[in-house]
């Protein structure tokens, strides 16, 4: 032992890391410069980011938002936004030619929407669900005014076509085919002989009356929200039953919606649109004429509910066939296993492309503009063609596109956190 | 000696539902039964309807003549041609957007697809926002902002007058881009440039056939040629050389200002460019999507045991990942070319003539022939898209992973 001439004690102190390796030069040399390829796409892209920002920042921070024309605006800078325009305009951008005394009833929409889909969004809330379910009425009425007991008269109808089929069932002891039958034939008889009174009677009694507004009245974000949301609620179940359709045993019912499907998606939205202008009058009994903003939410939501159908395909297809046969060996029927077992994994499979369905239903509103509704985009248009603001182009469009950004891009986050949260694997 | 007495099942009406056996038959005739009422119900809306105007379905106004312009067109086409001909120059444009769209929109896409998943964090954030972006602002803003952007701020022909011209011609004097569209230099084909195209095809037959024997080399012993450096030679250098050769045979057609407006060049309007670019950047962002998880979609012990091997990063994303990424890539690429193909019908927005500009538009409004103009242009992009779903369809059938 006494060769060892010294031995520490104590131990040193842990000297810091060399500087290149300490955490911000050590992320910036593993991240932006490893190598000469990455050095080199580095400094391009900064120099790009800087092109970018170099004319857009000055160009929008030092933005003009109260003048009150475009030649105003030139006068006091010709080098800056314009943002005026969207102050001069904002009302039509977001409710179109809706009066603007009645402003309260789509902002009151609006927010009761967010109450309607609380239930399907949160779980929490689900018991509210019921609530969902009487919203589109009430949206309907709010919107487009009128006196209430129509629409209230549908509910009833609804609601009492509901308590026959249970009474015919439960209480008569018919089968479930009959009682559907009775329970159809009463909601068609009620159409025929009960509504038109009761309608009359209630309007004489108690008449509850908002101002009638015209269809094409609504416009800009309005418009869009309208179109959008009750597309993507109608298309969802019918996409669901499509594509059951489609997986279905039943030869006649599959060759009906594989030619449904491969027709819609075949063919281009604006095609879809234009029959919904000019051709549905062809169709439809010599006479009638319905709503143009009803037409084109009917064309859009049979157009997504197309694509919906083949995104909920794959999930199905995704699913191992061993899920239907213990669902069947466990004695469930057709309808109960698609409830309980098949659909919400398939569903849960097929979100992210669900949602994109939405967003692209969503985007795809601004082609009504085409047919000359006004939504968002067709009002820039409409808003140029005015000599105040003729010359306008990137103040209009760089608000709207914001708008879309953030409704999609919250959407598709949203479908992020939601896979997120009903992830059950390890993987 | 008793005999077990089977009991008869009679017939009942509630069986047609409630059985398994009959239930199938049921449901599927009265879904036939709606099914023809429905589509009986419309067509005889439509035949009486077509009685109350007075009109007939009748497709003869293909063959009169069409007095409208188109301004950009592929084949000779005069206002004195017949309807029929104005749609096949529409269906010519839409092909010529749709083709050239696609390819523009592969190359940004794979670029911004590989981008995405590099280890540099500024150009992964950078295509991060370019996907973002593009994927959620709709397609009519973009054709329309980018048709703005092509105007406003490109000077006017007449800015290139003068001495001492306020704007000036790129790429050596050859192209200029204007508010109203860019002219090219036309190629000029001179005497003996069908040698030259001769000599083009036979060299292109020439490197096929050379990378053929190159791969049965390297299959048969081992050997491995520089396969890309040697079809790139034989790709140029005969061509070149019989440039040369042959005098120069063809030669470039240069635009020059005339008036107030360019001469001679191949002459490319803002909306064509426009519509072309904003449809290939939008689908470029959802192709970037696609590479991205297709590549991701290959497991990572695939690289690992590809570099145990010994391979190059370079050859294991040649030879290991993209070909098996592609098996996942391909099929949704496919169906984003068709989406890019049925948007071009968004050409309107910016005044290009396609074939819902044509047919759809301004032959529907002059004949008033809505049903029949509306069908064969349904027809149109029904037999595109059932075109490529039979091209998608062979790919995954000929693509699968056999033996599973």
């Amino acid at each position: 032992m006494s060769n060892i001439s010294f031995v520490r004690e104590k131990e040193i102190p842990q000297s810091p890391p060399p500087i290149t390796e300490s955490n911000a030069i050590r992320w910036v040399r593993q991240n932006l410069f490893s190598g000469w390829l990455n050095s080199l796409l580095t400094i391009l892209s900064v120099y790009f980011i800087y092109v970018c920002l170099r004319d857009f920042i000055p160009w929008a921070y030092g933005g003009i938002w109260t003048a009150n024309s475009i030649r105003e605006c030139l006068d006091i800078n010709p080098d800056v936004a314009c943002f005026s325009v969207i102050g001069a305009r904002w009302r039509q951008l977001l409710f179109g030619f809706y009066p603007t005394e009645e402003y309260w009833r789509p902002i009151l929409t609006f927010v009761l929407l967010f109450i309607s889909i609380a239930p399907v969004l949160i779980p929490r809330f689900a018991r509210f669900f019921w609530f969902s379910l009487i919203y589109p009425g009430i949206a309907v009425w709010l919107l487009w005014g009128g006196s209430i007991w129509p629409v209230f008269s549908i509910y009833l109808a609804i609601s009492l076509t509901g308590l026959v089929f249970f009474l015919a069932k439960n209480k008569f002891k018919l089968s479930s085919g009959f009682s559907f039958t009775a329970a159809i034939l009463f909601f068609f008889l009620y159409f025929i002989f009960i509504a038109g009174p009761f309608i009359a009677l209630f309007k004489y009694i108690l008449p509850i009356n908002l101002v009638l507004i015209e269809s094409l009245q609504f416009g800009g974000f309005l418009l869009s929200m309208i179109v959008g949301f009750s597309g993507i609620a109608a298309s969802f179940p019918i996409g669901i039953l499509l594509a059951l359709g489609r997986q279905s045993d039943l030869p006649l019912v599959k060759m009906i919606c594989v030619g449904f499907i491969e027709f819609i998606r075949g063919v281009p939205l604006i095609t879809l649109l234009f029959v919904a202008s000019v051709l549905l009058n062809y169709f439809l009994p010599p006479g009638t004429s319905f709503d143009i903003i009803i037409r084109v939410i009917i064309m859009v939501t049979i157009f997504s509910a197309a694509y919906m159908a083949e995104v909920i395909r794959g999930g199905l297809a995704a699913l191992p066939v061993g899920q239907h046969e213990a669902s069947a060996a466990l004695g469930l029927s057709y309808w109960q296993s698609q409830r309980l077992i098949i659909m919400p994994q398939a569903l849960k499979i097929s979100i992210p492309g669900i949602v994109n369905t939405f967003i692209g239903l969503f985007k795809d509103t601004t082609l009504v503009s085409i047919i000359s509704l006004l939504d968002p985009v067709g009002l820039a248009s409409l808003i140029r063609a005015d000599q105040k603001w003729n010359g306008i182009y990137w103040e209009l469009y760089v608000a709207i596109g914001l708008m879309f950004f953030i409704c999609c891009f919250g959407m598709s986050q949203y479908s992020q956190y939601l896979e997120r949260k009903l992830k059950t694997d390890n993987s | 000696m008793s005999s077990v007495k089977l009991p008869v099942e009679k017939f009942r009406l509630g069986m047609l539902l409630g059985d398994t056996r009959y239930r199938s038959t049921t449901v599927q005739v009265i879904a036939f039964i709606i099914f023809v009422s429905v589509v009986f119900w419309l067509v005889d809306n439509t035949v009486k309807n077509l009685a109350l105007l007075g009109k007939d379905v009748d497709f003869s106004y293909l063959w009169m003549r069409a007095g409208y312009d188109i301004n950009q067109r592929l084949i000779p086409y005069t206002n004195d041609s017949t309807h029929g001909r104005a749609a096949l120059v529409g269906i010519l444009n839409t092909l010529l957007v749709a083709f050239i769209g696609c390819i523009i929109a592969t190359i940004i896409g794979v670029f911004v697809g590989i981008l995405r998943l590099s280890k540099n964090w500024i150009v992964a954030k950078l295509m991060s926002v370019y996907i973002e972006g593009f994927r959620n602002i709709p397609i009519l803003l973009w054709i329309v902002m980018i048709f703005a952007l092509l105007t406003e701020f490109t000077p006017a022909p007449r800015a290139f007058k003068g001495a001492d011209p306020e704007a000036s011609m790129i790429f050596f004097q050859s192209t200029a881009v204007t508010n109203r569209g860019a002219y090219f230099p036309s190629p000029v084909w001179g005497d003996g440039s069908v040698y030259l195209i001769l000599i083009f095809i036979l060299s292109l037959a020439a490197m096929f056939l050379f990378r053929r024997y190159a791969k049965n080399l390297q299959e048969e012993t081992g050997k491995n040629l520089p396969k890309f450096w040697i079809s790139l030679a034989i790709f140029f250098i005969p061509s070149i050389l019989f440039y040369f050769i042959l005098g120069g045979p063809v030669s470039l057609e240069y635009p020059y200002l005339k008036g107030f407006n360019f001469k001679d060049g191949i002459y490319v309007r803002n909306s064509f460019i426009a519509l072309t670019l904003a449809l290939s950047l939008y689908t470029s962002a959802f192709i970037g999507e696609i590479v991205r998880s297709g590549i991701l979609a290959i497991s990572k012990g695939q690289t690992e045991a590809a570099s145990s091997l010994g391979l190059r990063p370079s050859r294991i994303m040649n030879l290991i990942i993209l070909p098996q990424a592609l098996r996942v890539i391909v099929p949704p690429m496919i169906s984003n070319y068709l989406n890019l193909t049925k948007n071009s019908s968004l050409a309107i927005a910016v005044g290009y003539m396609d074939v819902r500009g044509t047919l759809g538009g301004i032959t529907l409004n002059q004949t008033g022939r809505e049903l029949e103009s509306m069908l064969l242009l349904m027809g149109f992009y029904l037999c595109v898209s059932l075109c490529v779903s039979a091209i998608i369809n062979y790919f995954n059938r000929s693509f699968q992973i056999k033996g599973l």
